[in-house]
């Protein structure tokens, strides 16, 4: 008798839990990817379409809106901008990340804890905090307009993460395999780049391109250092704002593709140093 | 020649003394096992003389050179580590011939060297694979391969043995030492595992709070421990101890039983190996309190005047919980340590 309610409760339990489950896994894909679906449907329908309702489910591959920005003035230098940027960004905040990232995982220092606080920090700031008087500081330097200057402001947003992750990626080498280099006639230099760099280049090339994504993302800063070298987020608000929805579309499916691709090609990286198994 | 000598070698942490004045020599081509139980400062030591950590106090030579101020890379030291540490990115191969190629030998030097090695350590069908497609046992053949090709004067391992399965151990313990006896090399090998220290150690060094108890053949050590510690420590069971009064001269009172021992001091402890003890018509008395059949032989806990008691007996003698049995001790194995001083007296 107690065996057949057992039986007839377990398993619905377990089925209403399991509903649940992949009720939320399908909620929360659909909360991200609706809104790139309908800036995609968007993007390669025609002016007319874009404006009407309700939506065709397949796109027309109308390219109007795409070849309307090909053609645009100062876009290709936009995009250049972000690019140049994005990789002065990636290249300092692995530079300066990095060792930080090292001495934290290897080192017991006074002020550890206090420093990986400060750290994150930073972040706690919102950036029109920043930029307002760092825009006035860049005019007094003539680092204002230039992508270097702005580089400078999106290595300090990168910072953070390249830190963090760089630590988390030095903690998963065991500290023998360096000790057992150094005792096969390394040093600590030596130790480095024949041990350790090896063992984190993926994780440190998916950090790099973290940061570049921060860079290529980012549009306050971007917008408010920068008047002739503007980068594509910047320049497109700027020429957005008052261009027919349709264009809009476009310009933002130009902004989001490119992350995604690099978010994608390292995702694994990216799961894995967030602590998420990946296998 | 690589003879190490150990002078007033201390270390300590913060306010935590690790290491005490520690004082060793080990001969060229010695077997040393440094035994002791967890945060005994084995490993430090062996950290130490291979410089990766830095003594507060004391010099360390090998084979007559000073080396405490040099990194380890100079040190003619090779290590095996717990963990193994099998440089992942690299074949078994360039694992092996790590230390060589940094030492820039020619290459056809370094492939006889590692296929040697590998050939010792009966690995040369893995000289291809990366780590991650090795077990632990065969991880653990390429570090010791990857110390050995380095020819050092001094091969350092940290508890080499304590991440593979038992059987696994056995083997690979009597394969290791066959092998270090063959390369001539003087060995220091950390250990807790006081049946690994028996079997491989030409001498055992028996650590505790950061001293060194006793540094003797490990027969010694098991038959006459210089210290209480070393009596409870080594021996599975360990040494049975007994309160002992002294009587006439050359007499003690123990367990009420008097037997011949050391004269003068006041009060003493009496010890005995549980397989020291027979069973007779007179001895101590003593309760059977847990019967645990080990197959090759009964280990019997009794109580004996209040006290714990162990006696190893023949797997055929059938005894019940609450039996009183009658132990006695063999003469020539009765130990005595003063419990004042807690070293043993002759």
């Amino acid at each position: 008798m107690s065996d057949a309610t057992a039986d007839a409760v377990a398993p619905d339990t377990r089925a209403t839990g399991r509903y649940l489950y992949i009720a939320s896994v399908v909620f929360l894909c659909a909360w991200v990817i609706v809104p790139i679906y309908f800036l995609l449907i968007n993007t390669l329908s025609s002016p007319e379409t874009v404006n009407s309702f309700p939506k065709p489910f397949w796109p027309e591959f109308d390219l109007g809106s795409l070849t309307f920005f090909a053609g645009f003035a100062g876009m290709l230098t936009a995009l250049k901008n972000s690019v140049i940027v994005a990789a002065m960004t990636m290249v300092m905040s692995i530079l300066i990340g990095a060792p930080a990232g090292y001495a934290l995982s290897r080192f017991e220092f006074p002020g550890k804890g206090l420093f990986r606080l400060l750290i994150l920090l930073t972040r706690a700031f919102p950036l029109p905090l920043l930029a307002l008087p760092l825009a006035v500081m860049f005019i007094q330097t003539g680092l204002d307009d230039t992508a270097f200057g702005l580089a400078l402001v999106h290595t300090t947003l990168a910072i953070p993460f390249a830190v963090l992750i760089t630590f988390s990626l030095f903690s998963g080498i065991p500290m023998e395999l360096e000790e057992a280099a150094w005792t096969l006639g390394c040093t600590r230099l030596t130790a480095f780049t024949k041990v350790v760099l090896p063992l984190i280049l993926p994780g440190i090339t998916a950090s790099a391109i973290f940061a570049f994504v921060i860079s290529w993302n980012e549009v306050f800063a971007a917008a408010v250092l920068t008047i002739e070298n503007r980068t594509l987020t910047a320049f497109l608000l700027q020429n957005l704002d008052t261009s027919p929805l349709h264009l809009k579309f476009a310009g933002g499916f130009i902004l989001v593709v490119p992350a995604l691709i690099f978010i994608f090609a390292v995702r694994k990286y990216l799961f894995a140093m967030w602590g998420i198994a990946n296998r | 020649m690589a003879q190490i000598e150990i002078k007033n070698v201390a270390k300590s942490f913060g306010a935590y003394q690790a290491l005490h004045d520690i004082n060793l020599t080990i001969e060229d081509q010695e077997f040393m096992v440094l035994l002791g139980a967890s945060g005994c400062g084995k490993s430090t030591l062996l950290r130490i003389i291979a410089g990766l950590e830095t003594a507060t106090t004391g010099k360390v030579w090998i084979g007559g050179r000073r080396i405490d101020n040099l990194s380890p890379k100079d040190r003619g030291i090779s290590m095996v580590f717990q963990n193994y540490a099998v440089f992942p990115h690299l074949t078994v191969f360039e694992n092996i011939g790590f230390g060589l190629r940094m030492q820039k030998l020619p290459n056809d030097e370094v492939t006889r060297r590692v296929e040697r090695t590998a050939g010792l350590m009966h690995i040369e069908q893995l000289l291809k694979r990366y780590s991650g497609e090795l077990s632990g046992g065969q991880r653990q053949r390429v570090a010791v391969a990857r110390a050995l090709a380095m020819e050092p004067d001094v091969i350092l391992m940290d508890e080499p043995l304590s991440n593979l399965d038992a059987l696994l151990r056995m083997e690979m313990r009597a394969e290791l030492k066959g092998v270090l006896a063959e390369s001539k090399t003087t060995a220091i090998y950390v250990t807790h595992d006081q049946v690994e220290a028996m079997s491989m150690a030409d001498r055992i060094s028996v650590m505790h709070e950061g001293k060194i108890v006793q540094a003797a053949s490990p027969i010694e050590v098991y038959r006459n421990p210089s210290a209480e510690f070393v009596a409870g420590f080594i021996g599975n069971p360990p040494m049975n101890f007994l309160p002992a009064n002294p009587a006439e001269s050359g007499k003690w009172q123990v367990a009420g039983q008097v037997i011949d021992g050391p004269g003068a001091s006041a009060q003493l402890k009496f010890a005995i190996r549980p397989e020291d003890l027979r069973l007779a018509d007179d001895g101590f008395k003593a309760v059977a309190k847990v019967i645990e059949p080990l197959g090759a032989h009964l280990l019997v806990t009794c109580e004996v005047d209040g006290q714990l008691f162990r006696a190893v007996l023949d797997s055929d003698f059938k005894v019940k919980p609450g039996e009183v049995l009658n132990l006695t001790p063999q003469p020539d194995r009765v130990r005595w340590f003063d419990p004042q001083t807690t070293l043993a007296v002759a």
